[in-house]
């Protein structure tokens, strides 16, 4: 069901089903629903077969980079003898996602479920949700359900009596989008700024507190309480015949100039033109779609005819030139300025860049002084082949991705919407030159 | 959050012994190996009873976690949401990221800045009430515009209801 709309019946509620009822945010409601009994039930399995089922389950990451959650599980290597942290990433900062927001305002308890048993499973007793700054009802909604949880005894250092140590934290962020990087955010955890650390050595090695830690978005850990309660093989029904990639459901935020905005759950492999027109209501009146980005603002910008054409998983938007990413989904239509869209777009990176590589803090600062100055009609054609340039300079040369998320949507956009740019130059004030004497 | 201390007054200490603060750093301190991992904790304590994070304010979480005041310093300048100066006593974030924009962010903020009697962004009103600025994505993309207000998160908001949002605060 996708809040705040009624729930369409082309949609798979999964982890949406209760969004929207005031009840299920308290621990009683919770527990009518269902809740923690996954838990139950992974306390007294084995580390191991918790790991193989989601493994077995075919879950992947749900914040952006899609990596299989029961192999980076099994990274975590029991009776190392060192401390193991479980790292929840809710530091929800791409421009156009909003899904884990709704996750830990309306089920709280199904995130802490999700980071119980994914604690168990990795061996760690200390897990931090590391909630971004802004996010000041979701801090409260799920430190509300920790303390409820502690009350109850399904946390602390004897979970549901079994004598288990699993301690859940908060850990508030202070905006800043590079802290969703997992390397920044553990920095971030250790009290530093939250500059990407280079990899390798790898979290699941030397990860906070140099010790072996996992990190998984809000969405992922979510759907593990379903997948233990109901088993791999129902998890599995959500996919394409012919795509056994791509498994369960997927949430997407939908945002922009579209008539129904929101969230929306549906089955992995959904025909994304049916998705844009038939679940989100197409455009607004009188109006067309002109561009769409489909995984959040880091991911190539398409137009309508190839967003049309996707299906929706890891492998299909792939599969059409961009990427699912986190599911945010951002439609631009025929009304706006698309050039000046991406030059905000730029900004925002240009602005959230940790600044510690120079082909990150030049690039996008450069890339965004040279689109506002074609949005503000000062450009010239060898500007489009200096972004490009510059784009490919940024692209696969810094510790993080933040620089490449920035030279996607505007490499992209000049591949694609060249016109627009064009434009925009040819409307250059010409200014005379004075006559040399 | 507290009215905002101007910048001659002598601050005041949050840490003391047996002080509500300290027993709540004390608690943070508990979830963490390290002392040091409790230092953005401890600077959204110094903000919310202080409304701002000034260099005495640093000095003495830097004191209390045993950091340098210029380590603390370097990661207060880091993280936007750590005001270095006072500001107004309703500080207003507009999030104007493309999301919101292309659904009329920048007629939210124009309307706020003429509402508040704020010149111009970052400024704080005369009367020393609001601060405006714009802020990068809020993550509430789909309920364009959101706003924050202090810690308040309002959704939704159009350049005519500002005028309501703004009649509700003291």
């Amino acid at each position: 069901m996708g809040y705040p709309h009624k729930s369409h019946d082309r949609e798979a509620a999964v982890l949406s089903k209760h969004f929207g009822e005031k009840e299920a945010i308290t621990l009683d409601g919770w527990k009518k629903r269902g809740g923690y009994t996954a838990l139950k039930k992974a306390l007294d399995m084995t580390p191991a077969d918790i790991v193989n089922i989601v493994k077995e389950s075919g879950l992947r990451g749900r914040g952006g980079a899609g990596f299989p959650t029961g192999i980076k599980w099994s990274f975590m290597k029991p009776g190392d003898g060192k401390p193991h942290y479980l790292c929840c990433n809710a530091d929800e900062s791409e421009p156009g996602t909003f899904k884990d927001r709704e996750i830990m305002r309306w089920t709280p308890h199904a995130l802490i479920e999700g980071c119980a048993v994914g604690s168990y499973a990795i061996g760690a007793e200390t897990c931090y949700i590391y909630i971004r700054g802004e996010f000041t009802e979701c801090i409260k909604t799920v430190e509300a359900g920790l303390k409820e949880c502690y009350a109850a005894g399904i946390l602390g250092t004897n979970a549901m009596g079994t004598g288990k140590t699993i301690n859940i934290y908060v850990h508030r962020g202070a905006g800043a989008y590079i802290c969703g990087e997992e390397t920044a955010m553990m920095n971030s955890i250790e009290g530093r700024r939250g500059n990407p650390r280079i990899k390798p050595p790898f979290p699941a090695v030397s990860g906070v507190f140099a010790q072996p830690t996992t990190i998984n978005n809000v969405e992922t850990l979510a759907a593990v309480p379903h997948i233990l309660n109901n088993g791999a093989a129902w998890y599995k029904q959500w996919m394409r015949p012919d795509n056994p990639k791509s498994t369960g459901t997927k949430l997407y935020s939908v945002c922009g100039n579209i008539q129904k905005p929101g969230n929306y759950e549906v089955a992995m492999g959904f025909p994304f033109k049916d998705f844009l027109y038939d679940l989100c209501g197409g455009p607004l009146p009188g109006r067309k779609f002109k561009a769409i980005i489909p995984g959040g603002i880091s991911v190539p910008i398409q137009t309508v005819a190839e967003a049309e054409a996707s299906l929706m998983d890891y492998e299909g938007f792939v599969a059409n030139g961009t990427m699912l990413g986190s599911g945010g989904v951002i439609i631009i239509d025929d009304a706006q300025n698309l050039v000046k869209q991406i030059a905000r777009a730029a900004r925002f990176f240009a602005h959230e860049s940790c600044a510690q590589c120079t082909q990150c803090r030049e690039g996008t600062a450069w890339t965004t002084k040279i689109l506002e100055r074609i949005v503000a009609g000062e450009g010239t054609h060898e500007d489009l082949d200096t972004l490009l340039d510059i784009g490919e300079q940024m692209t696969g040369k810094t510790i993080c991705v933040l620089s490449d998320s920035c030279a996607v949507p505007v490499s992209s956009g000049i591949q694609k919407f060249r016109a627009d740019f064009e434009a925009l130059i040819k409307k250059k004030k010409v200014y005379p030159v004075p006559a040399v004497a | 959050m507290s009215v905002a201390h101007g910048e001659h007054e002598a601050y005041q200490p949050i840490f003391t012994a047996g002080s509500a603060r300290r027993k709540e750093l004390d608690d943070v301190l508990s979830r963490y190996p390290t002392k040091m991992a409790a230092l953005l904790p401890a600077l959204w304590m110094v903000q919310h009873e202080h409304g701002w994070v000034s260099d005495d304010g640093m000095a003495e979480v830097a004191d209390a976690l045993e950091l340098t005041p210029a380590y603390v310093k370097g990661v207060v300048t880091f993280y936007t949401m750590y005001h270095q100066h006072p500001v107004g006593r309703h500080f207003i974030q507009v999030c104007t990221t493309s999301p919101c924009n292309v659904c009329g962010a920048e007629a939210v903020v124009d309307s706020f800045l003429k509402h508040t009697g704020c010149q111009e962004l970052g400024q704080t009103s005369p009367d020393g009430r609001f601060t405006v600025i714009e802020v990068e994505c809020l993550g509430a993309c789909g309920f364009a515009t959101p706003i924050m207000i202090n810690e308040d998160f309002i959704e939704s908001v159009t350049p005519e209801t500002v005028p309501e949002i703004l009649a509700g605060l003291k």
